[in-house]
C-alpha cells in the first residue's frame, strides 16, 4: 500500500476512536433527553466525578480493576437515581430553562464538591488495556480505543432491544410520550423515570472510567459533554441510532481537519458542526422530524 | 392596598406613579451617589464592578427575560465589547466615539448570530449560543495581530473630555451614569410598542404573529438590542480589569450571566440588577469566609463554583420566579398586611408536558 493511503487509514481509524468517545457519552444524554426531555449538563460531571471515583478505588485502595470498575458503574448509577428522586422531580412541568438551569446548578455543585475533595492535580490509573495496542495491518490502533468504540455498539444495541422488547422499556418509553396518561395505564412514573437517571448515571460511569486513562482524571473532563452535545445533533437529537453515527462522524471530521485545515480548526470543528448543523438542517442525520403545533 | 386611579392619560404613562416612589428613587440616587465618601475604598471598586455586571445582565434580560430566547454564549458579546473598544482606543480614538462604535460592533455580531439563530428556539438556541461563545474565544485568542493572543492586550484609560477618569472615584461615577442611562432606556423600551412585542413573541410566536407582530424581526431586534447593551457594558469591563485576556470571557462568565437573569427574575431589569449584585458578591462573600474554613477546603476554586450551583438549585427549586418575584411578594405582604394569603402565587401540580413540538 502507498504511504498516503496508509495514513490516511490511520488518520480514518483515530477519527474513529475518539468518535467512539464521543458517541458513548452522546449516548448517555440522549437516554435523559429521550425519556423526560431535559438536557442534562451534568452529565459531564458525574462522568468526571466517576472518574476520580475509580481513581480512588484503583489505585487509593488497590482493587482490582474490574470489582473497581463495578463500583465506579454502580456509585454513578446511585448518583443519577438520587439527582431525580431529590432534585429534577420537583420541578417537573416547569419550562425547559428550568430543567437545564437546574442541571446546571447540580454540574456546579458536583464539580466544586470533586475539586474540594481532590484538589485540583491531574491523575491516572492503569487498566487492563493500557499500553497495549492491535495491529491492523499497516495500521495500529490502542486497545482502550476498541474497548471504548465496542462497548458504545454494545450499549446501542441493549438499549435499543431493552426499549423496544421488554415491558419496562415499553414503560419508559409511555411515560416519556405523555406522564399523565402512563399514570392512568398503571406505569409508576416517578419510579420509571428515576431509573432512567439510573441508566444514565450508569453509562457516565462507564464513560467516566474508560475515558479517564486516555484524557487523564482532571476536573476538566466534563468539556466532553460540549463535543457530545454537537455529535448528538449531528446525528439528530433525541436518536440513539444517531447519537453513535454523530460522535464517530464528529470524531472523523475533528481528526480530518486537524490535518487538512489551518492549525486550531480542529479545537474549533466540534462547535462549527454544531451551528451549522442547527441553522441549516435541525433534523441532523437521524432526528425524528418535528413541526410546530399551535 | 393602593388601587390605581388615573385623572388623565398621562397618569397611565409615567414612569414613577407615587410620590413615595419618587422619594424612594431619589433617596436611592442620592446614597448612591454619597457612597465613594462613605465606604472604603475596596467597597467602592466592587460597587462599579457590580453596576457594570447589572448592565451585561439587562442586556441578556431583554433577550432572555423578555423575548424568551435563551443565551448561554452571552459572553460572546461582552467580549467583543471590550475587545472593539480597546482596539479603537489604541488606534487613537477618542472615548465616547469609541465605546459608541463598540457597541456598534457588538450589535453587528449579534445581527450575525441572530438571523442564523432564530431559526431554532429552546434547547437548540442554547446550544448555538454555547458553542458560539466558545468559537469567539478561539478566534480572539487566534487573531494575534489585533487582540494579543492569550497574551491579552492592555486597554488605554478612559479619557473624557479631557479627564481621565481612570480613578476610583471618576470611574464609579462614570459606571453609575451609564448603569441609569441604560436602564431608563431599556425600561421605555420594554413598555413601549417594542418591548410588549418581545413579550407578545416570548409567550406564544403563533398569537403574536396573529395580531401583527413580525416575529423573526422581533427575535432578531432583541438579539441586536441585546448584544449592544452588553456589548457596551464589556467596554465598560474592559477598563475594569485594565488587560483582558480570552480567557476573561470564558464560558463561566456565560454562565454567571445565565444566572444573573434566573435568580434575579426572567422578566424584569429589576430582577437583572439584584442578580448581577447577588452573583457579583458571592467571590467577595466566599474571600471573607474562606479564614473560616480549613485550609484544605479554602484554597480551592472549587468552593466558588459549589456556591453559584447550590444558589441556583435553591432559587430554581423554591423561588422560581427569582428575587423579583420575591420582593413582589414582599411587597403584596406590606401592602395588603392583615389579608395576606399564601395562596396567591400557588402553582398547581403539574405534569411533563413536551415542547417538542413547539
Amino acid at each position: 500500500m502507498s504511504p498516503e493511503l496508509v495514513s490516511l487509514l490511520q488518520l480514518t481509524l483515530n477519527g474513529l476512536a475518539t468518535g467512539a468517545i464521543y458517541a458513548l457519552v452522546a449516548l448517555g444524554l440522549v437516554i435523559t433527553y429521550k425519556a423526560t426531555e431535559v438536557l442534562n449538563f451534568a452529565y459531564g460531571d458525574v462522568l468526571m466525578a466517576s472518574a476520580f471515583v475509580a481513581w480512588g478505588l484503583i489505585v487509593g485502595l488497590e482493587l482490582p480493576f474490574w470489582i473497581a470498575a463495578l463500583l465506579t458503574v454502580a456509585f454513578a448509577a446511585v448518583l443519577g437515581w438520587q439527582i431525580d428522586a431529590r432534585v429534577m422531580r420537583r420541578i417537573v412541568g416547569q419550562p425547559h430553562f428550568a430543567g437545564v438551569m437546574l442541571t446546571i446548578a447540580i454540574a456546579f455543585m458536583v464539580r466544586g464538591l470533586v475539586s474540594m475533595l481532590f484538589g485540583p492535580e491531574s491523575r491516572s490509573y492503569p487498566t487492563p488495556w493500557t499500553q497495549q495496542s492491535t495491529h491492523l495491518g499497516p495500521v495500529v490502533v490502542s486497545d482502550l480505543s476498541l474497548v471504548i468504540l465496542a462497548s458504545a455498539m454494545a450499549m446501542t444495541v441493549l438499549l435499543y432491544l431493552f426499549l423496544r422488547r421488554t415491558a419496562l422499556g415499553v414503560s419508559i418509553q409511555a411515560a416519556s410520550q405523555n406522564q399523565l396518561a402512563a399514570y392512568l395505564s398503571g406505569i409508576r412514573v416517578k419510579r420509571v423515570t428515576s431509573l432512567v437517571w439510573a441508566l444514565a448515571g450508569a453509562a457516565a460511569g462507564l464513560c467516566g472510567l474508560l475515558l479517564a486513562p486516555i484524557a487523564l482524571v482532571d476536573i476538566s473532563l466534563w468539556i466532553v459533554v460540549l463535543k457530545a452535545l454537537a455529535a448528538l445533533v449531528l446525528g439528530g437529537f433525541g436518536s440513539i441510532p444517531g447519537a453513535i453515527l454523530g460522535g464517530l462522524l464528529l470524531g472523523l471530521i475533528e481528526q480530518f481537519a486537524g490535518v487538512y485545515l489551518p492549525d486550531g480548526s480542529k479545537d474549533v470543528a466540534a462547535y462549527v458542526v454544531l451551528i451549522v448543523t442547527l441553522v441549516l438542517w435541525p433534523r441532523g442525520l437521524l432526528g425524528e422530524a418535528h413541526g410546530r403545533r399551535v | 392596598m393602593r388601587f390605581d386611579y388615573d385623572t388623565s392619560y398621562r397618569d397611565g404613562k409615567r414612569l414613577l406613579r407615587y410620590p413615595s416612589q419618587k422619594w424612594t428613587y431619589a433617596g436611592l440616587l442620592l446614597l448612591l451617589v454619597a457612597v465613594p465618601w462613605l465606604l472604603p475604598k475596596y467597597y467602592v471598586g466592587e460597587l462599579t464592578y457590580l453596576f457594570i455586571l447589572s448592565i451585561a445582565s439587562m442586556g441578556l434580560m431583554v433577550l432572555s427575560g423578555y423575548t424568551g430566547q435563551v443565551s448561554l454564549g452571552h459572553s460572546a458579546f461582552v467580549a467583543v465589547g471590550a475587545y472593539a473598544h480597546a482596539w479603537f482606543l489604541t488606534q487613537g480614538l477618542p472615548f465616547l466615539p469609541s465605546i459608541l462604535l463598540a457597541t456598534g460592533v457588538s450589535a453587528l455580531v449579534g445581527l450575525a448570530l441572530g438571523l442564523p439563530a432564530i431559526r431554532v428556539s429552546g434547547l437548540y438556541l442554547a446550544m448555538v449560543t454555547l458553542a458560539f461563545a466558545i468559537l469567539i474565544e478561539h478566534v480572539l485568542g487566534r487573531w494575534k495581530s489585533v487582540t494579543g493572543g492569550f497574551n491579552g492586550m492592555p486597554v488605554n484609560d478612559p479619557v473624557l473630555f479631557g479627564m481621565d477618569l481612570s480613578g476610583l472615584k471618576p470611574f464609579y461615577f462614570l459606571c453609575l451614569t451609564c448603569l441609569v442611562i441604560v436602564l431608563l432606556l431599556l425600561v421605555n423600551l420594554t413598555r413601549g410598542k417594542t418591548g410588549r412585542a418581545f413579550v407578545g413573541v416570548r409567550d406564544s410566536e403563533a398569537a403574536a404573529a396573529s395580531l401583527g407582530i413580525w416575529v423573526a424581526g422581533t427575535k432578531v431586534l432583541a438579539f441586536v438590542v441585546s448584544a449592544a447593551v452588553t456589548g457596551f457594558a464589556g467596554a465598560l469591563l474592559a477598563h475594569h480589569v485594565r488587560h483582558i485576556t480570552p480567557e476573561g470571557f470564558n464560558l463561566l462568565l456565560s454562565l454567571e450571566l445565565v444566572l444573573m437573569v434566573k435568580l434575579g427574575g426572567l422578566g424584569s431589569l429589576r430582577g437583572a440588577i439584584m442578580g448581577a449584585f447577588l452573583i457579583g458578591l458571592v467571590p467577595p462573600f466566599i474571600s471573607q469566609i474562606k479564614p473560616l474554613l480549613g485550609d484544605r477546603i479554602a484554597q480551592q476554586f472549587g468552593l466558588e463554583i459549589f456556591f453559584f450551583g447550590l444558589i441556583l438549585a435553591v432559587f430554581v427549586l423554591f423561588e422560581p420566579k427569582g428575587l423579583n418575584g420575591r420582593w413582589l411578594k414582599l411587597k403584596a405582604f406590606f401592602q395588603t398586611f392583615p389579608l395576606y394569603r399564601k395562596d396567591v402565587f400557588k402553582r398547581g401540580k403539574s405534569y411533563m408536558k413536551s415542547e417538542r413540538y413547539r
